[in-house]
């Protein structure tokens, strides 16, 4: 007998989740624009508040469009389910608030995007979370930097702006082996580039704003659980292993064996903090992701294009990109990123601030703005926007100069990207 | 909760609440490389609704100790061992697949401590493939993906249920993977090598539900029609579109054909 075969990640894209219609035989996704659901009877009304019925009470905590999209972004990922938030921002907090309480600790990568580093750096110390950044390349810092407090290893699958690429089976089984889960922001590598479960992470979370719509219509995050971390051999994770006052006394990993995490985060941090994402954004989220794999195909040739032609350029001292033999990453990106190393990256434009001031303004094409994985070509000048408030330090640890520029490639003929591009270099080379 | 059976640590989940002899309980018995939390929505309901109701991790699951049990019979012997290790003298059982198998030869040979069975996705006999057993024995996650294919209908293939969030083919790979080395394969051995189911049916003398999927691959309604016949007090209902995960594909229908069945075979609590 042939191996069973589940379908593939185009097929899901288009599919996961959702059932036609039963009332009026949509073919689309229906938009479920409605706060609240009537309760057939009161004893069905107390069974859903219960959990002990399937269904919906009220959209900050679940609703039929967003339960579609979590499905979907389970399917695409390989895990057990997702929880939809307001942003990525609200899927990262929402990790962090259901796994631990004041007096943790948190080992994350240094390479993040600038909200992330902000909420780590700044944000949870006020909470009595504290974290430690460690290089993503140093896998003995990440080992170094645990402590009994800890509660969570963090990185992003392609750091932010340098591109690093996460060695994660190696970051995982140095977590697992402390008995704590791995939680990695996909963002950059979609699950069409890399499905982080199956090298090893527990957790993943999406900005669902980039690749995921790239549309660049709907802010909103997806926190996906990989259901194989075991919370109780652990031991570290009273949240989900002990009796929880605020649902009855409930022990999530007695609830549910594969979901606790995902059981706590909604019945607790979406119930409480209420960063729940708005129905219209899952149906344009959703939209979006009925196109990913194509759309990141073309994402990959465009880029793969445009890399080639920035390392040609005279005007360009270095190009970021692990496809290039250059970037310290290069055997780890062919061996986890086989399908293309995303569609963000950067590079040192010669002449420095001024040269760069000169091509972000000659470009026509790209648009200067502060978002990445859209439909279209961005740019932007990361040292005086996203990761405007690190010092000096913190941007060098980051891979971070004021000649970077970040380009995010869309969708456009490459042809085109490449003649605005060349020009917009001429201009920042003049005097 | 935990209750010592034969030396050995059981695990009941009874949404957190103890026993109360003084209610009616119900059992739930899950099927092959699976745990109590294929029960969590219809086990919670009944805990909540004037019942005792204990979902079980079968030895060598979830969090009981022991090896599991490769024969029926033995899974029949077992249970009431626990019943008897948690004083409850009688009880209704929901078994699904291997544990409708358990629940049914249960209430075979030992009528006075079953006062009504469930049996939701089951089959009379319950013969399992040569290609499933032979990777079961091999341990081959193959095992795991032939079951995830054949074990949920077409629809629930891509999702859609009513359970927020949840991406059920990725939950129960999961659940399965839980699975100790020969666990899968001692599961499907004592599903294969039941022998009586037949004549226990016609041994069982409590009111009988079978809850089928129609379009359930692995027990198909067809494999129930005839042993439905052997009980002297039966009846049947098919869930339309249902696969054999009937208890995540279809969660409030389960529920409501066991409501209905136990509202008139058991009397109603206080």
């Amino acid at each position: 007998m042939a191996t069973p075969k589940s379908y593939r990640l185009d097929t899901l894209g288009l599919h996961a989740g959702q059932q036609p219609d039963k009332e009026f035989g949509a073919r689309a996704q229906p938009i479920y624009f409605t706060t609240s659901y009537v309760f057939p009877d009161t004893d069905h009304a107390a069974s859903l508040f219960n959990m002990e019925r399937a269904g919906h009470v009220y959209s900050r905590i679940s609703n039929p469009t967003n339960s579609a999209l979590e499905e979907r972004i389970a399917a695409l990922e390989g895990g057990v389910g997702a929880v939809a938030t307001a942003s990525g921002q609200a899927a990262l907090h929402l990790a962090i608030a259901t796994l631990m309480d004041a007096g943790s600790h948190v080992v994350a990568s240094g390479s993040l995007y600038g909200g992330s580093h902000n909420l780590l750096r700044y944000t949870l110390p006020r909470f009595g979370i504290e974290t430690t950044f460690v290089s993503p390349r140093d896998i003995d810092a990440f080992r170094a930097a645990i402590r009994p407090n800890t509660r969570l290893v963090f990185a992003e699958t392609l750091g932010n702006p340098g591109l690093d690429v996460l060695d994660v089976p190696r970051v995982a089984e140095l977590a697992h082996g402390a008995g704590l889960p791995l939680l990695v922001d996909s963002t950059f590598t979609t699950p069409y580039l890399m499905r982080p479960f199956e090298h090893g992470a527990d957790l993943i979370f999406h900005s669902a704003t980039k690749f995921l719509g790239g549309h660049g219509v709907a802010i909103g995050g997806l926190l996906v659980d990989g259901g194989s971390f075991d919370w109780d051999k652990s031991g570290r994770f009273p949240t989900l292993t002990e009796p929880y006052e605020g649902f009855h006394g409930m022990v999530f990993t007695e609830e549910s064996t594969t979901a606790a995490f995902l059981l706590r985060a909604r019945r607790e941090g979406i119930r409480d903090f209420g960063a729940c994402m708005s129905p219209m954004n899952a149906f344009q989220i959703m939209q979006g992701m009925e196109t990913l794999g194509p759309r990141m195909q073309r994402h990959m040739e465009n880029t793969r294009a445009v890399v080639n032609f920035l390392d040609a350029s005279d005007a360009v001292s270095r190009v970021v990109y692990p496809e290039l033999p250059s970037h310290p990453d290069h055997d780890l990106a062919a061996r986890l990123l086989p399908r293309g190393c995303g569609a963000v990256f950067s590079f040192e434009l010669k002449g420095g601030r001024d040269a760069g001031r000169r091509f972000i303004e000659s470009l026509r094409i790209f648009s200067h703005l502060a978002n990445v994985g859209d439909a279209k070509s961005l740019v932007i000048h990361p040292a005086t926007t996203t990761h405007y408030r690190m010092d000096a330090a913190a941007l060098r640890d980051a891979g971070i100069s004021e000649g970077t520029v970040r380009l995010s490639i869309g969708l456009e003929d490459a042809a085109d990207l490449i003649e605005d591009l060349s020009r917009a270099l001429r201009a920042s080379q003049k005097a | 909760m935990l209750v010592n059976v034969a030396g050995k640590q059981t695990y009941a989940y009874t949404a957190n609440r103890p026993v109360d002899t003084a209610l009616p309980c119900i059992v739930f018995l899950h099927g092959a490389a699976n745990d109590h939390s294929v029960w969590s929505l219809q086990s919670r309901y009944f805990a909540h609704h004037g019942w005792n109701a204990l979902a079980l991790d079968l030895p060598g699951h979830g969090r009981s100790e022991g090896e599991p049990l490769n024969r029926v019979e033995a899974l029949a012997d077992w249970l009431v061992a626990f019943l008897d290790a948690s004083d409850i003298p009688q009880c209704c059982i929901a078994g699904h697949s291997m544990g409708s198998l358990a629940g049914l030869e249960t209430a075979a040979r030992y009528p006075s401590r079953v006062s009504a069975l469930a049996l939701i996705g089951t089959a009379v006999p319950m013969p399992v493939s040569d290609v499933l057993l032979r990777s079961s024995a091999d341990n081959d996650h193959v095992a795991y993906e032939m079951i995830n294919a054949f074990a949920h209908s077409p629809r629930a293939q891509l999702g859609g249920n009513r359970v927020p969030g949840a991406w059920m083919l990725g939950a129960n790979m999961r659940l399965m993977e839980r699975s100790a080395p020969g666990l899968l394969h001692a599961d499907f051995t004592a599903c294969n090598a039941y022998a009586r189911g037949m004549e226990a049916a016609s041994d069982v003398k409590c009111p009988v539900l079978l809850v089928l999927g129609q379009r359930d691959q692995m027990t198909p309604p067809r494999g129930a029609k005839q042993v439905a016949g052997n009980f002297s007090d039966a009846r049947t209902v098919v869930l339309e579109g249902s696969g054999h995960s009937l208890m995540s594909e279809q969660p409030d229908a389960v529920l409501d054909a066991l409501i209905g069945f136990l509202s008139s075979a058991q009397p109603t609590p206080a």
